[in-house]
Formats: C-alpha cells, structure tokens, sequence
C-alpha cells in the first residue's frame, strides 16, 4: 500500500501575530512556523497504517520555514519518502495551492497513485478554500474531512472510515481507494521519537526538493484589510494574585446567588 | 451582484440546524440589502416536511433523491452544482458545521466559484458584499471582497442568533430536480454514539474546562477538584481530548458539545472560534489565560491573566471555603 501525507507549515498563534505595512497580510519578521496540527494526525494515521499492514508512507510538505525539521521528524518516525515542493510562495491561497499540487504531485516520479492520500484539516490560514477537497477534486478521487479513525480493507480495495460530528457522534463510512481523507484525529496522539533519531535522520539527509509547476484556479478573493479583530465585549479583567482573583470570582459567584 | 442569495439548510438525523437558522438570518439581510430572493435549498430524500421551519426565506427549493438521504457530501456537492449551475445564484450561505464539512469542501470544485471561509460577518456595501473573516484561530480578521457570483460563503456557527432566523410561515416549496451523477466513492453505513455512562456535560450548571495551557495530565486534577467543591463537571478543548486527558463526550465546540451552563471556567484556552462556538452562550464565563491577546477574553464576562493551575487551585480553596 501507499500513503501520501500532505503537511504544511503555518505561523503559530502561540505568538504575537502584528500585521505587515501593506495592511493586508502577516508581518512575517517575528512569525514562527509550525506544523500544522491536524497534519501531524495525517502522519501518525499513516504510520499507524504502515505498522499494521504495511505501507511506503510519502511525506509532501511546501517550502517554508523549519519544514526540514518538520519533514526529517516524520523520517525519524517511520515516513520513508521525503519531499518538499519548493516556489509555492508561503501563503499562496488555498486555491492556488490545491492547483498547483494537482499538477506537481502527479508529476513526482513514484509519488501517485497512492492508494490514500492524507491531509489535515482546516489549516488557520485558508482563507479561499479547503486544499484537500479542491486537491481531490483535481485528482477525480473520493474525499472525505474530519476523519479520525481509518482501517484499510487492501484486497478489496476498500477503506472504512470514522467521521466525527458533534457530541461524540460518530460516522462509519465506507470510502473507495483510493482516495483523499482530510484527518482530524487518531487512536492516539501522535507518537513521540527521541531527538537523537531526528537528529540521526538530518545526518542521513535525502529530503527531495521538487519545483512547483503553477496550475490554474479560480481568482483568489481579495483581502482588502488585515486587523485584530473587533470584539463586540471584551471580559473585566480581574487582577491580583491567584488567591486575589479567586476571592473575587467567588465573591461575583455569590452576588449571583451561585454559591 | 446579480443573482439569489441561498442558503444550504443543514438537516441532520430529522431537524434543522441551528446553524442553519444562524446563517438564514444572516442570508435575511443580505437578500434584502441586495434587493434579491432569499432561497433556502434542501437537499435530502423524504424530508421535505423540514422546509416548513424555513420561514425566513422567500421560498424553499427542495432537492428529493435517494442518493441525498444520508448527507454524504461527494453527492449534496454534486446536486447542489448542478442545481446552481442551473439556477445562477449570486450568493450560496452554508453554515460552517461538521455536518455540512464535505460538501462545503467540494463545492468550490465543483462549481469552479470562490470560496470565503472562515466568514463571521457580512455586509452589503456599494451594490456588492463585504465579508469578514477570522483567520488564525480567531487572532485576526480579514476583510475580503468577491466578485460576481457565484460565491459560496462557508458562514460560522453563531453569526446571528438562532432565534432571529426562526418564525415566519411556511414558505413555498419548489420541488426542483438536479441532474447530477450519483456515485462519488463514499457511502454512509452508521452512526456510532458515545456510550453512555459519563457525565452530560450539556446538563451542568458548572463546568470548568480546561486546554493545552494546563500543560500536563496531572493538572486535569485539580480541574476536577474545582469541579467537585462547585458541584458541576469538567470538559475540555480538542486538544485536551487529543491528547487522551478526557474523554471524547467532554469535548466543547464545533466537534464537541454546545453548552449553556450558569458559569463556565475557561482555563489554559486560547478561544478559537471552533472551541467558542460551543459555550459563548454561557451565563457567565470567566477565562484564565497567560496571553492577554488571547481571543477567549472577547467572549468571558472576566478575564484573568495569570497561570490556570495557580487559578483552578486557588478557586477550588475559595468556593470550598464559602460554601463552608
Ligand atoms: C473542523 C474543526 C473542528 C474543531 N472542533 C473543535 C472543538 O469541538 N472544540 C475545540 O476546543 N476545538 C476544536 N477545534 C480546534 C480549534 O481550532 C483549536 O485548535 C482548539 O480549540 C485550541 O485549543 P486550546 O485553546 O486548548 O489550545 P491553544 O490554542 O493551543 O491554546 C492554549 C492557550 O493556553 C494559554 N496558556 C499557555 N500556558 C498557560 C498557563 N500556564 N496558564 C494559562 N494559560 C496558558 C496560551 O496562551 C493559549 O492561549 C476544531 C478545529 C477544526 C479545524
Ligand atoms: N502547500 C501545501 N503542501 C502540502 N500540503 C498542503 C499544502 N497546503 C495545504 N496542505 C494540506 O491540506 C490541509 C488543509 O486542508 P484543508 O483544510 O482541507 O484546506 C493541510 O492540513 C495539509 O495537510
């Protein structure tokens, strides 16, 4: 079996986020990259995969920064391919990036088919559109978000999926492979490696660098303006130390009749 | 901007989503600002009779095929392109759940429109649509413009209240039919429910939840000690639940419950929209967070910058001390 995982980097939001001097997108000098969250779930779903049936996992992330470390992680995890796409501009639209992929991925000698190509889900930052739907439709295959559990039935070329929707409910579905899953969760958090076997994985190289081709999408919506949002309230701020400010939630719980 | 606007009515296991109602008063004022129809859209099989709540649209277009029954959204997307590539609408609303996910996902491929996402206000200005959206976990808001239709508009959860795109009476129903080709590769085969025996958290008078910011396992704890001395329970963000600190059934937001309790602790969570889209209705929510941006303090009543543990545990020893 084959696996695609599709990780990108976005800036984190543990940060300070300030906006750039054209007033329309990130200022990028004090931004830091991280992977995107659900995409770690994409690998681990795919190692999970590999170790109960055995696959070759393949992992495409775009150029950014601190994608090496990202990518040479998932090596020191079990992935077996590595390749970064370079000259899709960080921040390029949803729709520019599904496209772009549509045309670069079929391309990678090796790469695809994949019997299932694995995403995340909702990136922070797609404004104009979902990558991985708009990917799997590029590539005429099944989709389906919000994944969170995947077992693969190889010989009938089958996967059965589970979908969560809201209060722990749960969707079996039954997806034809191959396919592209948008992963939400996993069995389990996504597993741990030691540094020394990353930093094994960075001495042993072998990331492929591929270049980008452009495909064609539909115009991007515009930003016109990028701002803090405007909060329609924003909370009392109570101050003082821990005790401080216990005493005096419990005193606003008593005026309320809560105590 | 030339065209309807609609909106794609969220039915889920018989009834319409608040969400739905959300995004149809939202979907309310635009038409009305645009001069337009509002046209609220169906998709399903046998469900026709869940039109008749849709009483703020000027007309109800139902789609009845069997390969609708289940929702799957590699088929809704395909009827509903079909159907707009037929019809033209300027403006296409859908409330942005998990339950509409796919099919939000795929029509933009389908239909080759834009897709705003992420959209929690929208205006009429200058003849056209300004949208807002909240990008980066709710940390920022960019104001976009769309060309002319169609343009599909993923509307977040608590746009509008409910109870504003509820009333009105029964709308005409136009039974329309989408040529579409059935069999994208997905079929729907069950659902599962979470087993029972937990605590409802959308029962509690207390609920005292917890994110990533409690740090470890260990401090969940401490969380149930606050818990305990109010008499409610405790619930989490997706992370906390990711991480197997509680149970799936304890998860608050999009994927987890949407709870109204009389007071809410949010400790250790930054408040993305996924997460306030679940308890921002709360009575009354204090947030413990160490970043004063954090986006939670737009939602609490109070707000406290201070480490969540030192918090819990210090309200765990006021509230015990109080009630004697
Ligand atoms: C389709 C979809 C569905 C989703 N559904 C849900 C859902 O149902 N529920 C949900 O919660 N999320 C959901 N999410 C995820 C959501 O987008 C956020 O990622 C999530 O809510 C973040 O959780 P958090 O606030 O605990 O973590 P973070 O965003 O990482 O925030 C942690 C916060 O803790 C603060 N902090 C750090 N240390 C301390 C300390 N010592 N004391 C106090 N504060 C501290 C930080 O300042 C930060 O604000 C969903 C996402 C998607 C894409
Ligand atoms: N440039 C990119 N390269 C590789 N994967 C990407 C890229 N952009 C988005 N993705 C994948 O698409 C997911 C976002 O999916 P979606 O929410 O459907 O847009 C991310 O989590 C990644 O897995």
């Amino acid at each position: 079996m084959k696996i695609l995982v599709l990780m990108k980097m976005v800036p984190d939001i543990v940060e300070e986020l300030e906006v750039a001097s054209d007033g329309r997108s990130l200022d990028q000098e004090y931004l830091r990259f991280i992977v995107n969250e659900r995409d770690e779930y994409a690998l681990e779903q795919a190692l999970l995969l590999k170790d109960g049936l055995g696959a070759t996992v393949t992992v495409v992330a775009p150029d950014a920064p601190e994608v090496d470390d990202v990518l040479y992680t998932a090596r020191a995890k079990g992935a077996d391919r590595l390749i970064k796409v370079t000259g899709l501009p960080a921040g390029s639209g949803a729709r520019a990036t599904a496209a772009a992929l549509a045309v670069t991925l079929p391309a990678i000698e090796g790469a695809l088919p994949a019997d299932l190509v694995l995403s995340g889900c909702q990136a922070i930052d797609d404004l104009d559109g979902f990558v991985a739907p708009l990917l799997a439709g590029a590539l005429g295959v099944p989709y389906l978000g919000l994944v969170s559990r995947v077992s693969v039935d190889a010989a009938a070329g089958k996967a059965q999926v589970m979908k969560e929707f809201a209060g722990g409910v749960m969707g079996r579905f039954e997806v034809s492979l191959p396919a592209l899953l948008g992963i939400q969760g996993c069995e389990k958090p996504p597993r741990y490696v030691p540094v020394a076997k990353v930093r094994a994985a960075i001495g042993a190289g072998g990331i492929e660098a591929v270049e980008a081709s452009a495909g064609t999408a539909v115009a991007p919506v515009e930003v016109a303006a990028l701002a803090k949002p405007e909060a329609a309230g924003h909370a009392e701020m109570l101050e003082g130390s821990a005790q401080d400010v216990a005493e005096k939630v419990a005193d606003i719980l008593a005026a309320r009749g809560l105590l | 901007m030339a065209g309807n606007v609609w909106i794609v009515a969220e039915s889920w296991k018989g009834s319409i989503s608040d969400a739905t109602y959300e995004a149809l008063a939202l979907g309310r004022e635009l038409a009305d600002g645009l001069g337009v129809r509002l046209e609220a859209v169906l998709l399903g099989h046998g469900a026709r009779a869940a039109a008749a709540s849709l009483g703020r649209a000027d007309g109800v277009l139902y789609v009845d095929h069997p390969a609708l029954a289940d929702g799957v959204g590699e088929e809704t997307s395909r009827a509903l392109a079909a159907l707009a590539a037929a019809r033209g609408p300027g403006l296409i609303l859908v409330p942005t759940t998990n339950v509409s996910w796919d099919l939000l996902g795929l029509l933009p491929a389908r239909l080759e429109a834009p897709l705003v996402n992420f959209c929690r206000e929208a205006v009429v200005s200058g003849g056209g649509v300004e949208f807002t959206s909240l990008l980066y976990g709710g940390k920022m808001a960019a104001t976009v413009g769309a060309g002319a239709g169609p343009v599909v508009v993923a509307v977040l959860p608590g746009v509008r209240p409910a109870e504003a795109g509820k009333g009105g009476a029964a709308p005409a129903v136009e039974e329309v039919v989408a040529d579409f080709v059935v069999g994208g590769g997905v079929r729907w085969l069950e659902y599962e429910e979470p087993e029972a025996g937990d605590v409802d958290i959308t029962q509690q008078d207390f609920l005292v939840a917890v994110g990533r910011g409690i740090s470890n396992e260990a401090n969940v704890e401490v969380a149930e000690e606050l818990a305990a001395a109010l008499g409610g329970a405790v619930c989490g963000s997706r992370p906390v639940i990711d991480q197997g600190w509680l149970p799936l059934v304890r998860q608050v937001g999009k994927s987890g419950a949407t709870v109204k309790p009389r007071f809410y602790v949010a400790a250790g969570i930054s408040g993305a929209p996924e997460h306030t889209e679940g308890m921002k209705d709360a009575e009354l929510i204090v947030a413990v967070n160490m970043d004063p941006s954090a986006p939670i303090f737009s939602v609490a009543h109070y707000g406290i910058v201070e480490d969540a543990t030192d918090v819990l545990e210090a309200l765990a020893e006021a509230v015990r001390k109080r009630k004697g």
